[in-house]
């Protein structure tokens, strides 16, 4: 077999498994629900291998398969492109994806939708293989429309809870903001450059930004910065960076392998994944990368304070993710492409980790997710509590785990090139402090530090099919720092500036101290003196409230645009409607009936004053006529 | 030859013959009658234009009318018998029921 029938098979294994869960899922037994939904994944994940011994070395291949419409000179393909980009993208959506989906055999193995959260999850991994593996914008937005729709779904799984489905809704709401960038960025693109190919827009792996010149685009002119930034638009919404944010946060509200597979696998990562894939583009808009680099070190600093109070095992991880993937946003804004991709892939590892093992702890305390109300987990959770330990370890940067060297590489990039340079630099550092602190302080909280020798709640460990998938995490979340991925994204993405082998460990040595800064300072405060962190937290609470509420931009967007939103629908409903539309209508009814009672009288049934009005009229336009005549022919 | 204002005289007084017997005359068939003598007054005059012009267009008209006319005729004469079947007057006046 071959690279085409390896990549087809990619995307097809799960869509078959979508359809099978989807159409028989409620006739086999859940078994058979629970090989086919992971299998699928899984044996797309090998696969994907076969894709990836073909773009080992940096070839391109783009495969095509039909002509979906063609009008004019706008051809709309079906095809496939490869490269190691979008190869880097499969193994990860799959690979992770595989573990999540083994992991939800056991998670959701009581629930009654079964079969339709398999279902839902295959299209999920399906819709982003789309998204990636697509050779031209209309198809990558055919797979961006599909990950929005599944993570409506899949939020919205528990239907009967008012809270999911409000979730589920505003999650929608807010990547349809982010589509239609998206799609107004497509046809900026297709007006200017006239096509909406990869390959001819990037001209293959090793293209140079040709069409760009060719299209008359100055670097830096108008109409590339607003490409630049209606793609933004679309990545802000799908990647859960400022403004379009909050979504994310109650997207908890989904089973946890949702929010794993939402946070590592598929979906927050999409908006990256653009970004990088348009990479030429943003080259030659400098403003707009920019703008890229400036929203992902906000990002990833505000989400990171945000964490730090937050007391919901699932949103702490959530507003971690959002500032890791600001930390990618930062690092494809400024041109680290591969730094940024590099970091993507660690972070999978570790946070689809991070996720499931919370899941298994949420179980433990029966559906509870506020970590105050746990503790103590080393002896009845073992295996959660080492491997969760080691996720945290990883995203705190923690040296040789795997988020030590991507986080570096981020940050080292951000301190030296790149708009407002070291600022950017700075943010990035000191969130990684943060991230070291909000994470152990979670830790810290919610598994304990103390061992009690007698506890009094026989907590259990979860089954082997929901903690074999967390131990496999996280052995890539220790060694994932040590593959190549710089090299092997080299040919797409190109080369950045290599640090020297003394600055990195300068640099080490300093993200080092502020880790363990941030460290000291949770242990300190959580492990040992809980009394210290309940004291700081009075002395300043009004920061605390702020941070509480994160900032208040629900309660703003309440304020700007919900509540306008229903007061306008309101007085449309209660005013505008019954008064001004109908009293309109009405009036018009009214008239023509008042109108028709008083002609009506000339409706008198007698043939013969019809017969005379028609004569009168007729004498009146002949005598009329004659007038006319007779003066132009006088004149 | 006779002049063309002759025959436009005649046709113009068959015309208004035709059109008072119809404001007058309460029987409906008489009224058709004094229909079809104003449709050939005015066919009498396309026809003296159509000479006095020397082109045919006028006759083909003429033609059109006694189509027109004899199609009315079908029907009015139709509807005429079926009234004269109810029972009903043969009075237009009487005939009222259509402003209902």
């Amino acid at each position: 077999m071959n690279v085409d029938t390896f990549a087809a098979l990619v995307l097809v294994l799960p869509l078959a498994g979508f359809l099978f869960n989807a159409l028989l899922g409620r006739m086999v037994p859940r078994r058979v629900v629970g090989w086919v939904g992971a299998g699928s994944v899984g044996v797309a994940f090998v696969f994907a291998l076969g894709v990836l011994s073909y773009t080992i070395d940096g070839k391109l291949a783009v495969i095509p398969f039909f002509t979906w419409w063609a009008s004019g000179g706008f051809n709309v393909p079906f095809d496939l492109y490869i490269d190691p980009l979008s190869t880097l993208m499969i193994l990860v959506i799959t690979g992770v994806g595989f573990m999540i989906h083994a992991y939800s055999i056991g998670y959701m193995g009581e629930d009654p939708g079964f079969s339709r959260f398999f279902a839902y999850m295959n299209l999920f991994v399906f819709s982003m293989l789309l998204l990636v593996l697509a050779g031209n914008l209309v198809w990558l937005i055919i797979g961006w429309a599909g990950v929005g729709l599944c993570s409506y779904l899949l939020i919205g799984f528990w239907y009967q809870r008012t809270s999911a489905v409000l979730a589920a809704r505003k999650a929608f709401v807010m990547n349809v903001i982010g589509d239609i960038g998206l799609i107004f960025a497509a046809f900026l693109i297709f007006l200017n450059l006239k096509t909406v190919d990869y390959v001819v827009l990037f001209g293959g792996t090793h293209g140079p930004t040709q069409l760009l010149s060719y299209a008359s685009l100055p670097k830096g002119g108008t109409i590339i910065t607003a490409i630049g930034l209606l793609l933004l638009v679309g990545a802000v919404a799908k990647s859960a960076q400022l403004p379009l944010h909050t979504w994310l946060p109650d997207a908890m509200e989904g089973p946890t392998p949702v929010s794993a597979l939402i946070h590592a696998a598929t979906m927050v990562t999409a908006g990256v994944y653009l970004v990088a894939r348009m990479h030429l583009l943003y080259d030659w808009a400098p403003i707009a990368a920019g703008t890229v680099a400036v929203i992902g070190a906000v990002t990833a600093l505000f989400a990171a304070t945000i964490a730090v109070v937050q007391v919901d095992i699932k949103r702490v991880l959530a507003y971690s993710t959002m500032s890791q993937i600001g930390y990618m946003f930062l690092a494809v804004g400024i041109g680290a492409y591969t730094a940024g991709m590099f970091h993507f892939m660690t972070h999978a590892f570790f946070k689809a980790l991070l996720f499931l093992a919370a899941g298994n702890v949420i179980h433990a305390f029966h559906d509870e997710q506020d970590i105050r109300k746990m503790g103590n987990l080393r002896r009845g959770l073992p295996i959660t509590f080492w491997t969760f330990l080691v996720g945290t370890l990883a995203i705190s940067g923690a040296p040789f785990l795997s988020g030590f060297f991507s986080k570096d590489q981020i940050i080292h990039a951000a301190l030296t090139m790149g708009p407002a340079v070291p600022l950017l630099g700075l943010i990035a550092l000191f969130t990684a402090g943060l991230t070291v602190f909000y994470m152990f302080r979670l830790f810290f909280i919610a598994f304990g530090w103390e061992w009690l020798p007698d506890d009094p709640r026989h907590l259990h460990e979860a089954p082997p099919v929901q903690t074999v998938p967390v131990i496999i995490l996280a052995g890539f979340a220790i060694i994932g720092g040590y593959i190549g991925v710089g090299g092997f994204l080299q040919p797409v993405l190109g080369t950045t500036a290599e640090a020297s082998p003394a600055e990195l460990l300068g640099l080490a040595a300093v993200t080092s101290v502020v880790a363990l800064a941030g460290f000291l300072l949770a242990y300190r405060l959580y492990a040992r003196d809980p009394a210290a962190a309940a004291a700081i937290t009075a002395r300043v609470r009004p920061v605390y409230t702020l941070l509480w509420r994160k900032y208040y931009v629900d309660e703003l967007y309440d304020r700007l645009f919900v509540r306008p939103g229903t007061a306008l629908g309101r007085f449309l409903d209660e005013i505008f409607e019954p008064r001004v539309l109908d009293g309109f209508i009405d009036g018009l009814v009214l008239g023509i009936g008042d109108l028709a009672d008083d002609w009506r009288h000339f409706q008198t049934g007698k043939v013969r004053r019809y017969a005379l009005w028609t004569l009168g009229g007729a004498a009146l336009l002949t005598a009329y006529l004659g007038y006319t005549l007779l003066r132009t022919h006088a004149l | 030859m006779i002049p063309a204002y002759a025959y436009l005289w005649l046709s113009g007084i068959l015309f208004t013959i035709g059109a008072v017997g119809v404001l007058i005359r309460r029987n409906p068939l008489v009224m058709f009658m004094c229909i079809e003598l104003m449709l050939n007054a005015v066919n009498l005059s396309f026809a003296a234009f159509s000479r006095y012009l020397n082109s045919l267009d006028g006759v083909a008209f003429a033609f059109l009318v006694i189509t027109v006319a004899a199609a009315e005729v079908v029907v009015g004469i139709a509807i005429i018998v079926q009234v004269y079947r109810a029972g009903r007057a043969m009075d237009v006046d009487e005939l009222d029921l259509m402003k209902e």
